[in-house]
Formats: structure tokens, sequence, C-alpha cells
């Protein structure tokens, strides 16, 4: 680790001045992405600021909507009754990943904000453009099983790793952000951006800008929801591919439903034109098929990793059956 | 391959870091990139806790903070002030073992032993949370403690039969 000032933020406000005060600040919440990717030298952080004591850990429900404090601990959540009973593919998700001991040490927004896999980011002797910009990019024609078939660009292709996120995706969560013009609420989905051209970009958060909690609407479609894990072992290994889906049925067919995938993105993907396919369709083979289909219709392979394309269209219709009631 | 270079912040001193560990009050001074597990191995002289990865991937380095199972690998022992920590040397009651560590013993829950004080802690942890009844449970709360000898089954049984105990 190279050297750096450890300071701890007495508020938000502090936190975010302390931010903007040097070029290359980190906040340090549960440290689990943060400290790996410094011991790594990747992370090169002139000052820490160690946010983890604030007051942002609360999980709260007003009316329907259940607000989760950015600074709550990933076990805390998954376990919560409010988090099971109303959103289960959220509780689902979190404890698909990492450990029991990092999932207690690992906040709500450190997760969401947690770094790519990408093993070519993880080790400096390799060239990344995220790691830095416009170096060019050892995966394009590395080893890329890991790395990602929808929302990739010619510069990046690295998928994004996080459980919680997707879950959250397919549930249409809302981020509170302290920002530097004052308080915002936005779709999870306008907190990530595509890689593009800038893959070193990889939220709408400006320097020094907080996440302070997650909103999530309790309504009979989040109940019925689910989150399927796909990886190499059982336990304590990244996605490489996973499904958040919920759905409302109606009588015979099935009114509504969300879906979103992980593992198979740069970003959490929401699968908007697959959720349409099956608005209104009976729940059964044929549209669960047809909407995985849809979901995977831009996806650009690699030399390894096509085989996300069939596997994640296979998690699409498990995670639907189990979803719906029939079968799993 | 080169990395964009940033001029390195001015080095830190030590700072006093206060914190109980095994149940006494401690004072060391620490500079901000020291871990929780260098503090205890280097500083503290408790090498129970065991550097396997140091990177989050192995469970060798588990201790609890304030009862609960964390990686002291990658956590900033500065940002720990005033917790209580608890690692293996702490864990029995004078010359009594803690349940746990019995089980092990009786289960031969072991073989190099490396692996041992991470999985006795993880499980101490897990059993408290209460979400390790089931073969299946136990498995999946053990799954972040990794054994290159592969006594997975004699730990399972180990903590299983704390379990039934209980
Ligand atoms: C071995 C291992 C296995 C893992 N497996 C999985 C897995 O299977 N699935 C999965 O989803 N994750 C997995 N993870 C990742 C883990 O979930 C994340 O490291 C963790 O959630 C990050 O949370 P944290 O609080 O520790 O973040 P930190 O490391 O403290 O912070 C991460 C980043 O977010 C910033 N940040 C933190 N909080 C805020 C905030 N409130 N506002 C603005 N910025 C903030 C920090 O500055 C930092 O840049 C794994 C990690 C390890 C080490
Ligand atoms: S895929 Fe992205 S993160 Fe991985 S090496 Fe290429 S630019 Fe870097
Ligand atoms: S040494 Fe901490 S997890 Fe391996
Ligand atoms: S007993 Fe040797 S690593 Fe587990």
């Amino acid at each position: 680790m190279r050297a750096f000032e450890y300071v701890v933020a007495a508020s938000s406000a502090a936190a975010r001045t302390l931010a903007r005060e040097v070029d290359g600040a980190r906040f340090y919440a549960g440290g689990t992405t943060l400290v790996d990717l410094m011991k790594a030298d990747v992370e090169r952080p002139r000052r820490v600021i160690d946010i983890s004591r604030l007051p942002l850990a609360a999980i709260e429900q007003r009316g329907d909507v259940v607000r989760i404090g950015a600074l709550a601990r990933n076990s805390d959540v998954a376990y919560d009754a409010r988090i099971v009973l109303h959103f289960p593919a959220v509780s689902e998700a979190l404890l698909s990943g990492a450990s029991g001991q990092i999932r207690n040490a690992a906040t709500i927004g450190g997760n969401l904000l947690q770094r790519t896999r990408c093993s070519y980011f993880r080790e400096t002797r390799w060239r990344c453009n995220k790691r830095e910009p416009g170096s060019g990019c050892d995966a394009l024609d590395g080893f890329n099983r890991g790395h990602a078939v929808l929302g990739t660009s010619d510069s990046c292709i690295a998928s994004y790793p996080g459980d919680l996120a997707v879950a959250l995706c397919a549930l249409s969560a809302r981020v509170v952000v302290e920002g530097n013009d004052g308080e915002r609420t936005i779709a999870l989905d306008d907190l990530y951006v595509l890689p593009g051209e800038h893959p070193e970009r990889e939220t709408t958060l400006g320097p020094g800008e907080l996440i302070t909690a997650v909103e999530l609407r309790a309504e009979r479609l989040h109940e019925r929801s689910h989150y399927l894990k796909i990886r190499d072992r059982a336990s304590f290994e990244f996605a490489l591919v996973s499904v958040a889906c919920a759905v409302e049925l109606d009588g015979k067919n099935i009114a509504q439903a969300r879906l979103a995938l992980g593992g198979v993105g740069t970003v959490p993907w929401r699968a908007r034109e697959a959720e349409a396919a099956l608005t209104g369709a009976p729940p059964g083979e044929a549209a669960f098929r047809r909407a995985a289909e849809t979901a995977l219709t831009g996806a650009r392979t690699r030399a390894h990793n096509a085989y996300k394309v069939e596997l994640a269209q296979r998690a699409i219709v498990r995670a639907l059956r189990s979803v719906c009631g029939t079968g799993a | 391959m080169p990395t964009t270079e940033r001029p390195a912040a001015p080095a830190q001193p030590a700072v006093q870091l206060t914190l109980r560990l095994n149940g006494r009050e401690a004072t060391f001074a620490v500079e901000p990139d020291v871990t929780l597990l260098d503090l205890l191995r280097e500083r503290a002289g408790l090498t129970g806790s065991k550097k396997g990865c140091d990177r989050g991937q192995c469970g060798a380095c588990t201790v609890l903070v304030n009862g609960r199972r964390t990686l002291s690998c990658l956590a900033l022992a500065l940002a720990h002030a005033g917790d209580a920590i608890t690692t293996i040397e702490g864990l029995a009651a004078g010359s009594e073992l803690h349940p746990v560590q019995a089980a092990f013993v009786e289960h031969d829950a072991f073989q190099c032993g490396f692996c041992t004080p991470g999985q006795i802690l993880s499980a101490v942890g897990a059993i408290a949370e209460g979400h390790a009844r089931t073969g299946d449970e136990i498995r999946e709360a053990m799954s972040g403690n990794l054994c290159r000898c592969g006594a997975y089954p004699n730990i399972v049984a180990a903590i299983a039969a704390v379990q039934r105990a209980r």
C-alpha cells in the first residue's frame, strides 16, 4: 500500500468537504473493496475518509417506501424482516454475495460501488483503459471468459460484478445522493454509466458525492421476486450469470414483469424489452423462452464468453419458472 | 506497464489507537496503512490470526469485531478505534476451551492447523448469527473459510455437534 492520509469524517457534509479538498480521495465504508484494491496498487488514494461511523445505517419504512441507509451492513439488510418479506430478491442477492465475514463488514453503498473483477484491471502489469485511460485493453484478446456480452465497447468489456445492484435494478430502486448541489434521488439505472470510450467513469457521482440511502417501494410485484446466481462453485464466488426477476400474476396471465441480469452486462442490466414480452402472456415455457431470447438480442461475444448467452437464457427461464411457480 | 503516477501523500505519522483486545484495553501507535491483521500479528504479538491470502479470499484472518465475524486483512486498524476484538487467543475461558474449540479437537477438524483459528472464529460467529443449523446451512455459512488440507467434513461435523449440544 502507498502512503495515504487517514481522516474520520464527523458528518456527511464534512466527509464531502474532505473529499473535495484533495485530488484522489476515497471514502472508507466497510473497506472490503477499497483495501483490497489498495493492496493491488490499483487504488492509490492520497486521503482515505472513514465514513463508517456516520449515522446512515438505519433501515426504515415510511408508508410503502423502505429506505436502507448506505452504511447498513449487507448481512443486516439481508436478514431484515421487511426486506425478506417485501423484496425477497434483494435478500437472496445479498446472501449469495461474498462470505459471511465480508457481508458483516460490507455496506450497501460500498457494495453498489464495488469495482469489476476483470483480472487485467486488478493487476497493474496489464493494459487497462479503466485503470489507466487510453492505455488499451488486454481483455479484448485475452482470457475473457468472465467478461460482459451486453453494454460493451471497444474500450472495455468488463462485467459489473455485484449481486445487490442487479436485484435493486429489477425492483426499480432509487438511490439517494448527497451531492454538491444538494440532495437528489435518482433511479438505480441512472447511477451507472456504460463504458463507451471512457470506462474509467463508472457512475454519475461527482467528486466527493456521497450515497446516503437506497429506497425501494413495497408493492405486490416486488414480493414475488427472486434472484438466481450461476457460478463456478456453489458459494463464495462471483456470478457468471445472474437473474433478478419479479412478476405479478392476474388470474392466468402475467400482469407485470421485471427482469435484470448480472454477470453479462458492463452495468446492472435491466431487460425492459423482455419485460414487455412477458406482459399479458400466460406464464410458461414459450413466454419464458421468448423473453430470454429478447433479453440477449444485443449480445456481442468474444473468444471465451459466448457460452454466457445460452447460459443467461436458461437462467432467465429457470428464474421465471420458479418465481411464477411453474416448477424449478 | 506503468500506470498513472500520483504524487505520494505525505507519510502520516503513527497515531494513538485504543481498542479492546481479548477483553483488555490496549493502546498502540499505528500508521494509516496498518491493517487490523498486521496490528494483531506484528504489534500485539497475537499470531493466532493467520495471513493466508491477505486479500479477503481465504478466511484465515477471521476475528470477531464486537462479536461479529469479519476479515481482519481487509480492515484498516485505525477504523476500529474502541472496538472489541476477539482472536483465537482470547476465546477460551482460562484453561477451559470454548465449545467450538473442544469440538474441533473432538472431531479431528484440522490437519496442518493453518486455517483453524479462522475456521473456529468463523464458526463461533456463524452460530451466533443463527443461520448454521443444518449441514447445508453450515457449509454455506462457512464458505468463506478455505482449508487446503480438506478437513471440511470434520469441520462441519464439529459445528453440527456444537449446535446439537446447545
Ligand atoms: C473475496 C471477495 C468476494 C466477494 N464476492 C462478492 C460477490 O459474490 N458478490 C458481490 O456482490 N460482491 C462480492 N464481493 C464484493 C463485496 O461485496 C464488496 O467489496 C463490498 O460490498 C463493498 O462494500 P464496502 O462497504 O466494504 O465498500 P468500501 O470498500 O468501503 O468502498 C467501496 C468503494 O465505494 C466508495 N463508497 C463506499 N461507500 C460510499 C458511499 N456511501 N457514498 C459514496 N461512495 C462510497 C468507496 O470510496 C470505495 O471507492 C466480494 C469481495 C471479496 C473481497
Ligand atoms: S475489460 Fe475494461 S477493466 Fe478489463 S482490462 Fe479491458 S478496459 Fe480494463
Ligand atoms: S488472509 Fe484475510 S481472507 Fe485470507
Ligand atoms: S487444516 Fe490445513 S488448511 Fe485447514
